[in-house]
C-alpha cells in the first residue's frame, strides 16, 4: 500500500461493477490519438493483409462491406484509465478475415491510415476476440473514433484497437508498433495492468 | 518503473480552479519537456486512485516536479489535489511517462505551440526547456482561453517573449475579451491560424494539447492551411480524462 494521503477518501467504484485494477468508469467517450484525424473517403478505403512481401488479401469498402457481419457489445479498458462497459459496435470478425489465409506468422502488426501500428500475437486476433468495426450505437463509425473502420480487440488495452486500420501484416518475429516504442506495453492486458513496458 | 515519493515545497494558484504544486523528488530520474507523470492518492484503508498529469516544469537536474491541474467540479483526485493539499505533503508519482508529445533541446526547426486552456502546461515545459537550454529555435504559441482570467503563467509568458525575439506569444478568447481587443471572442478559426502560426513551407513540428473537440479543430486547421499530418503532434483529454 501506499503513502497515505491525508484527508483523502475516494470515489469507490459501484459494488457490483468489476474494473480492471487502476481503471474508473465513464459513461462518455473521451478521445486520444497522437496527430490529426485522418478523413478516408469510401471510394479510396481498402484493407489488406500482407506477410511483409505479398499481398495477400484485398478488400475495397464494398467488398468488405459484403462480408458476415455481427453485432457486438463489449467493455472498453483504456491506459489512460477510463473503462466504459456494455458499448455497442457493428463489424466484421476478424475470424471471417483471416479464415482463409494459411500462416505459420506468430505475430501481426496492425496498420492505419495517419501511419499509426500497433503489434499484437496473431492469436489474440483469433476465436471471437478481434473485429474491424464500422458502426458504434448504430451509426457509422465517426471519424475520431476510427471511422470509417477500426480494429476491436476489447481484451486488451484500447490502444491496440487501432482506428483507421488499412492492414495487418503478418510477422514472424514480434516488433513494436507506435506507442509500443515509447514506452507502453508489449501487450497491453487490462486485468494485469500491463500499461508500461517495465510493467510485468 | 517504481513509485517515487515527491514532498510538496510550494503551492501557487493560476487562477480560481487551477494551481501550480511544486515537488521535490529525491530520487526523480529527469524527464523530457511535455511528458506526464501519474499521481496517486490513497485513502486510510488503502482505496487509491490514479490519474495523469503533465509535467509543467522543464528538465532539471534538481528533482524538481512541477504540475499544474486544474479543478474538475466532478473529478476524484483533481480537487483534492487543488483544493486539499497542502505544503509538507507527501505525493506519490510514477514516471516520466509518453515518449511521443515531446520537445528535445536539439530540435531547431521552428515549433509552433497551439494551447486550449489547461492544454497550455506541458507547452508551458517545452518554452520553459528552450529556455533553460538557451535553444535558439523559434518558438510560436497561440494560446486560446475563455476570458482573460483563465490564463496561466501570464506574467512568465510575458518576460519570456519579451527576453526573446524568437518566443511570440499570441492569445484567442473564446468567451471574454480583454478591453480594446481587436477581435471579438471566438473559437480559433482559419484566420487566426494564418495570422498567428508559422507558415507551412518553414515545416513546423506543431503540438497542440487541449480538450478533444479543441485539437480536433486546431489540427484540422493545421492540415488545411497546408501542414503535413506526421508534423502536428496533438495531446488531448476528454471531459472526464481527467488529464492536466
Amino acid at each position: 500500500m501506499g503513502i497515505i494521503s491525508r484527508g483523502f477518501s475516494g470515489r469507490r467504484a459501484v459494488a457490483d461493477v468489476k474494473l480492471p485494477p487502476g481503471q474508473y468508469l465513464t459513461t462518455d467517450f473521451p478521445v486520444l490519438s497522437a496527430g490529426p484525424t485522418p478523413h478516408i473517403a469510401l471510394e479510396k478505403w481498402e484493407f489488406t493483409i500482407d506477410d511483409g512481401t505479398n499481398v495477400l488479401r484485398r478488400w475495397d469498402w464494398k467488398s468488405f462491406r459484403e462480408l458476415p457481419t455481427e453485432n457486438i457489445t463489449v467493455d472498453l479498458h483504456c491506459v489512460t484509465r477510463w473503462s466504459k462497459l456494455g458499448t455497442h459496435w457493428g463489424g466484421v470478425s476478424l475470424d471471417t478475415i483471416l479464415g482463409e489465409i494459411e500462416t505459420d506468422a506468430d505475430y501481426a502488426m496492425v496498420r492505419s491510415y495517419g501511419d499509426y501500428t500497433t503489434n499484437l500475437p496473431l492469436a489474440d486476433l483469433r476465436k471471437k476476440q478481434a473485429w474491424i468495426a464500422f458502426r458504434f450505437d448504430d451509426e457509422n463509425l465517426a471519424p475520431e473514433h476510427g471511422g470509417p473502420a477500426r480494429l476491436l480487440v476489447p481484451h486488451l488495452y484500447l490502444w491496440k484497437s487501432a482506428k483507421w486500420v488499412r492492414g495487418i501484416r503478418l510477422m514472424h518475429e514480434d516488433q513494436p508498433g507506435f506507442w509500443e516504442s515509447l514506452g507502453y506495453h508489449s501487450y497491453g492486458d487490462p486485468w494485469r495492468e500491463q500499461r508500461y513496458s517495465s510493467d510485468e | 518503473m517504481m513509485w517515487h515519493v515527491g514532498t510538496v515545497v510550494a503551492l501557487h494558484d493560476e487562477t480560481p480552479t487551477a494551481k501550480t504544486i511544486r515537488l521535490e523528488v529525491a530520487d526523480w530520474p529527469g524527464h523530457v519537456a511535455g511528458q506526464h507523470v501519474d499521481v496517486r492518492l490513497t485513502a486510510a484503508d488503502g482505496y487509491s486512485a490514479v490519474r495523469s498529469y503533465s509535467m509543467a516544469s522543464a528538465p532539471n537536474m534538481e528533482g524538481r516536479v512541477e504540475l499544474t491541474v486544474e479543478r474538475l467540479p466532478d473529478g476524484e483526485v483533481s480537487p483534492y489535489l487543488t483544493q486539499e493539499l497542502a505544503v509538507g505533503d507527501r505525493l506519490e508519482l510514477r514516471g516520466p511517462l509518453g515518449g511521443w508529445f515531446v520537445w528535445r533541446s536539439r530540435q531547431t526547426e521552428p515549433i509552433q505551440l497551439i494551447a486550449g486552456g489547461s492544454g497550455i502546461v506541458p507547452l508551458m515545459a517545452m518554452i520553459r526547456a528552450r529556455a533553460s537550454a538557451e535553444s535558439t529555435a523559434p518558438f510560436r504559441l497561440l494560446y486560446s482561453v475563455r476570458e482573460p482570467e483563465a490564463i496561466f503563467y501570464r506574467d512568465e509568458l510575458q518576460a519570456l517573449s519579451k527576453a526573446s525575439d524568437s518566443v511570440t506569444v499570441t492569445y484567442a478568447y473564446t468567451r471574454a475579451t480583454p478591453k480594446h481587443w481587436p477581435r471579438s471572442a471566438t473559437r480559433i478559426d482559419a484566420s487566426i491560424i494564418a495570422e498567428a502560426t508559422w507558415p507551412a513551407r518553414l515545416l513546423p513540428t506543431c503540438y497542440v494539447c487541449g480538450p478533444t473537440s479543441f485539437v480536433e479543430a486546431a489540427a484540422a486547421l493545421l492540415v488545411k492551411s497546408g501542414n503535413r499530418a506526421e508534423n502536428i503532434r496533438t495531446e488531448r483529454f476528454g471531459p472526464t480524462g481527467d488529464r492536466k
